[in-house]
């Protein structure tokens, strides 16, 4: 009894709770005639694709800036990326690359706009971003229509002005990290490219962390007046660590279109800070704790319960439950999180 | 029998805070009109002791007390201040608690107003009635003039200075018919000499009139002048009780520091003849701790102490200097100018700062044990780091930091499970020898050590105070040392500042005996032959 409580306690409830769910979903899979080797490279792609936009969160948690519902700025970030790119014309493999370069300056920018203010917001940093991302999405919904984009992919057909909602990224960079050593069994396919891309990017944040500067951001969220005293400057670290996030955001976004396809503009990035915040803490991560690790896990996890569930759950009782599985899920892992926030003193 | 017994008695009171003793044995009585000076230093016992009197609740949720308190004879347990207030026992807090936006007459009148009826008072019942300002304003002047002062009684609190604010509380207090005893918490501390004695006039008018009042201050003066009779707490427990009459400041002042049988006794006297820190004209706002007009020069090798009561500005002095409080005022560090305001460039100077406060500002209580040990040695002065592709990336050197981690919990005898144990799991004692080596590793060539042993046990606190010693004498590092405990400062300094009121009070060799320094902090003029 006692082990098993140590287990429960080092894994948490609800990672214990959604690995089993997991768990059984994989093993139901069978009789509920779903090829295994289909949903499991289902699972593996949607880690992939989404990885990077979870580990995105990691270094603002770091710093002390809590979760970051901001993430859709550094998705717009990327949006801006991919749409100058193929502005641009640039086609081929080499244009994820272009999108990420293109995507950096607008990433750097805003991510040190967004860290300014939330440098003036301390303590209610996550309500905040929540308004950060939700207005910057709003403001976009304009200046897509506005921005001087004439490339005939992605412009609306009848008048010539204004971006599509979707922009197909065929002929640009589709699958330019999926396909890089794939590996193909039968229904099985494994995107080695981007998860070793993903991997590379995790490699990046970890060695970040073990630099005399992310040490002090760790120190910066761990306990801001230690660091201070220390002779560490927090609002720059602060600021480091949002342009950090908002980069990887917009990094993330761009793998996520090579695997998916298709540019998504306008309302596209609205929602998508909330399944890479529920997927970080099912991870194990909290709102001033996270690690590698935690985003690896959770990503998988989340993921693997958003893919499995409508094709195993739907067979089973023969209606569309994903989308309420994944709401309560994800929502309901947001409000766990809050309610273990640790006010002043810990 | 009123006649007979004494207004209050309080027979064998003991408390304690969480297995704390804070309170021994206190038995005193106090007749009718008679005034009681109570006296000790912080920490004593003194705010404890009158909120038991005065049944705050914190002392119920923390465990009640054990003792009786008579009022007249009769046995009394307040459960609510309310109890004790219907009683016609006052008191005026260390703290205001005045309405800001009220005038004089309205906040001494507080939920005992003058009322008049009116039509609506037939309809809807006593809720309803006027305020009768007429004869609230008579009833206030009337209060305002058992306290003695020229206070106008339309005037808001918030207009108000101290003095003003002070006197309206007591007057408040006054103003009830029933009242017999009360408490003045450090009634003097806020006002101005006029002022105080003003306040000291009217207490003795009313001690006269039967009004019997407790009456706590660290002006020894005030309480000579003033008391019949002196109560002296230290500890917990009363050391001194003596009429007024038998007994004179410094024999006071001697037994509130006192604790003559542990002084270790120093013979050796250091000498030093380099002045290595100089600091002038020194403020510094730190809420509860400002810091106004300080200057001294501290030697090359020296231990310097700076001592003094709560709140009067010495832990100010190292957080204003180390640049986490703004401040200003001339730091002059081995000839160089050292400048305010940042916690950078006092580090980069070589300054380094165990803070009084642990938890928030000394440790990083989620991390390990070396990360805590060697952060700040790491941002400041790169050590700990391991070049890579030049100078490009500055990598955390793990092993280092475990090992000069393990390197301090040996030699401090730090008790952990090793250097990754998180900070917040050490006990007190433990977690302050982790913040001293936090400020050994960077070697720094002047030490400030705030309340190195506050809240930790005897065993650690004689650790600590060792490592200090050790530091000093061996690395001949220059060392500050703050601390509420004359004692300790004595037994370990080479000099004593004494701060009282933002300012230094005086400087003194820890030779000369405890009763100098206890009236230094009291506000007295030192005994002539002070070393500076």
């Amino acid at each position: 009894m006692k082990y098993l409580d140590r287990i429960v306690e080092k894994t948490g409830w609800p990672r214990l709770i959604i690995g089993l769910f997991l768990f059984s979903l994989f093993i139901a899979a069978p009789f509920a005639q779903v090829k295994i080797g289909t949903s499991l490279s289902d699972t593996l792609i949607r880690f992939g694709m989404n990885g990077i936009m979870v580990l995105a969160l990691v270094p603002m948690i770091h710093s002390g800036c809590g979760l970051n519902f901001g993430l859709p700025l550094g998705i717009i970030a990327g949006l801006l990326g991919a749409t100058i790119t193929i502005e641009l014309g640039a086609t081929g493999a080499a244009s994820l690359f272009i999108a990420i370069l293109a995507a950096t300056p607008f990433a750097l920018v805003f991510g040190w706009g967004y860290g300014n203010l939330l440098n003036r917001v301390k303590g209610n940093e996550m309500m905040i971003a929540t308004y950060v991302g939700f207005s910057s999405v709003a403001f976009m919904c304009m200046m897509w229509l506005l921005l001087p984009y004439s490339s005939p992919t992605m412009v609306w057909g009848y008048e010539g002005v204004g971006l599509r909602t979707t922009i197909s990224v065929e002929g640009f960079y589709l699958h330019a990290l999926s396909n890089f050593l794939a590996v193909r069994i039968g229904t099985f396919f494994l995107p080695t490219g981007m998860l070793l891309f993903m991997g590379f990017v995790c490699f990046l944040v970890w060695a970040f962390l073990h630099t005399k500067t992310g040490t002090a951001m760790t120190a910066v969220g761990s306990n801001p007046v230690f660091a201070r005293a220390s002779g560490v400057n927090i609002d720059r670290m602060r600021t480091i660590s949002v342009i950090l996030s908002t980069w990887l955001g917009a990094v993330g976004i761009i793998v996520y279109q090579q695997s998916f396809g298709f540019i998504q503009l306008y309302m596209g990035p609205f929602y998508m800070a909330f399944p890479a915040v529920a997927a970080i803490l099912i991870g194990g991560a909290s709102v001033n704790k996270a690690s590698i690790m935690n985003v690896l896990i959770g990503a998988f996890l989340f993921q693997g319960i958003l893919t499995m569930t409508p094709s195993v759950m739907n067979s089973i009782i023969q209606m569309d439950m994903s989308e309420v599985i994944r709401i309560i899920v994800s929502n309901g892992m947001i409000l766990y999180a809050l309610t273990r926030v640790k006010k002043g003193a810990h | 029998m009123k006649d007979k017994s004494p207004l209050l008695e309080m027979r064998n009171i003991s408390k304690d805070f969480f297995g704390n003793s804070v309170l021994k044995d206190v038995s005193f009585k106090l007749e009718k009109g008679e005034i009681l000076g109570l006296v000790g230093e912080n920490g004593a016992g003194k705010t404890t002791l009158m909120k038991i009197l005065f049944g705050m609740t914190v002392i119920r949720d923390t465990g009640g007390y054990s003792g009786e308190i008579f009022l007249e004879g009769k046995p009394v347990s307040y459960k609510t201040p309310f109890e004790a207030l219907d009683d016609g026992i006052g008191m005026v807090h260390q703290e205001f608690s005045l309405l800001p936006g009220f005038t004089a007459a309205e906040n001494i009148l507080l939920n005992r107003e003058s009322t008049k009826n009116n039509f609506m008072t037939e309809l809807f019942g006593d809720r309803m009635k006027n305020l009768d300002r007429k004869d609230m304003r008579k009833r206030a002047l009337k209060a305002i003039g058992k306290v003695g002062v020229q206070l106008h009684e339309d005037m808001l609190i918030s207009d108000m200075p101290v003095g003003h604010k002070q006197f309206t509380e007591i007057a408040r207090e006054l103003e009830k018919d029933n009242i017999k005893l009360l408490v003045l918490d450090e009634p003097t501390a806020v006002l101005a000499e006029s002022e105080a004695e003003i306040l000291l006039k009217s207490m003795k008018k009313l001690s006269s009139e039967g009004i019997s009042i407790i009456f706590i201050s660290h002006r020894l003066r005030e309480i000579i002048n003033i008391t019949d009779k002196i109560l002296i707490l230290r500890d917990g427990r009363i050391i001194q009780e003596k009429p007024t009459s038998s007994t004179n400041i410094s024999e006071i002042a001697e037994a509130m520091v006192g604790r003559e049988l542990e002084v270790s006794k120093r013979e050796d006297v250091r000498v030093f003849d380099r002045t290595f820190l100089s600091v002038s004209r020194l403020w510094v706002n730190m809420p509860g701790e400002t810091v106004r007009d300080v200057s001294f020069d501290v030697n090359e090798g020296e231990i310097f102490g700076i001592g003094g009561l709560a709140g009067q500005g010495k832990l100010g002095i190292p957080n204003g200097i180390m640049g986490l409080f703004p401040g200003g005022g001339e730091i002059i560090l081995d000839g160089k100018k050292i400048g305010l305001n940042s916690p950078r460039i006092a580090l980069d100077s070589g300054m380094a700062f165990v803070s009084e406060d642990r938890r928030d500002v000394g440790l990083l209580l989620d991390e390990p044990l070396d990360w805590n040990i060697s952060f700040t040695a790491m941002q400041v002065q790169n050590k700990f780091l391991k070049p890579i592709f030049g100078n490009l990336i500055k990598w955390r050197d793990e092993k280092a930091i475990q090992n000069a981690a393990k390197g301090f919990i040996d030699a401090l005898e730090i008790k952990c499970t090793g250097y990754s144990q998180k900070a917040q799991e050490l006990s007190g004692g433990n977690q302050q020898k982790i913040c001293l080596a936090k400020a050994f590793i960077v070697e720094p060539r002047v030490l400030f050590v705030s309340e190195p042993t506050r809240g930790i046990d005897v065993g650690a606190k004689k650790i600590v105070l060792d490592t200090l010693i050790k530091n000093n004498r061996e690395k001949g590092t220059t060392i500050i040392m703050i601390s509420s405990e004359l004692e300790e400062l004595r037994s370990v300094c080479d000099r004593i500042a004494i701060v009282d009121e933002g300012k230094i009070a005086g400087i003194l060799p820890a030779t000369r005996p405890a009763a100098d320094f206890g009236l230094l902090m009291l506000g007295t003029a030192p005994v002539s032959g002070g070393a500076e």
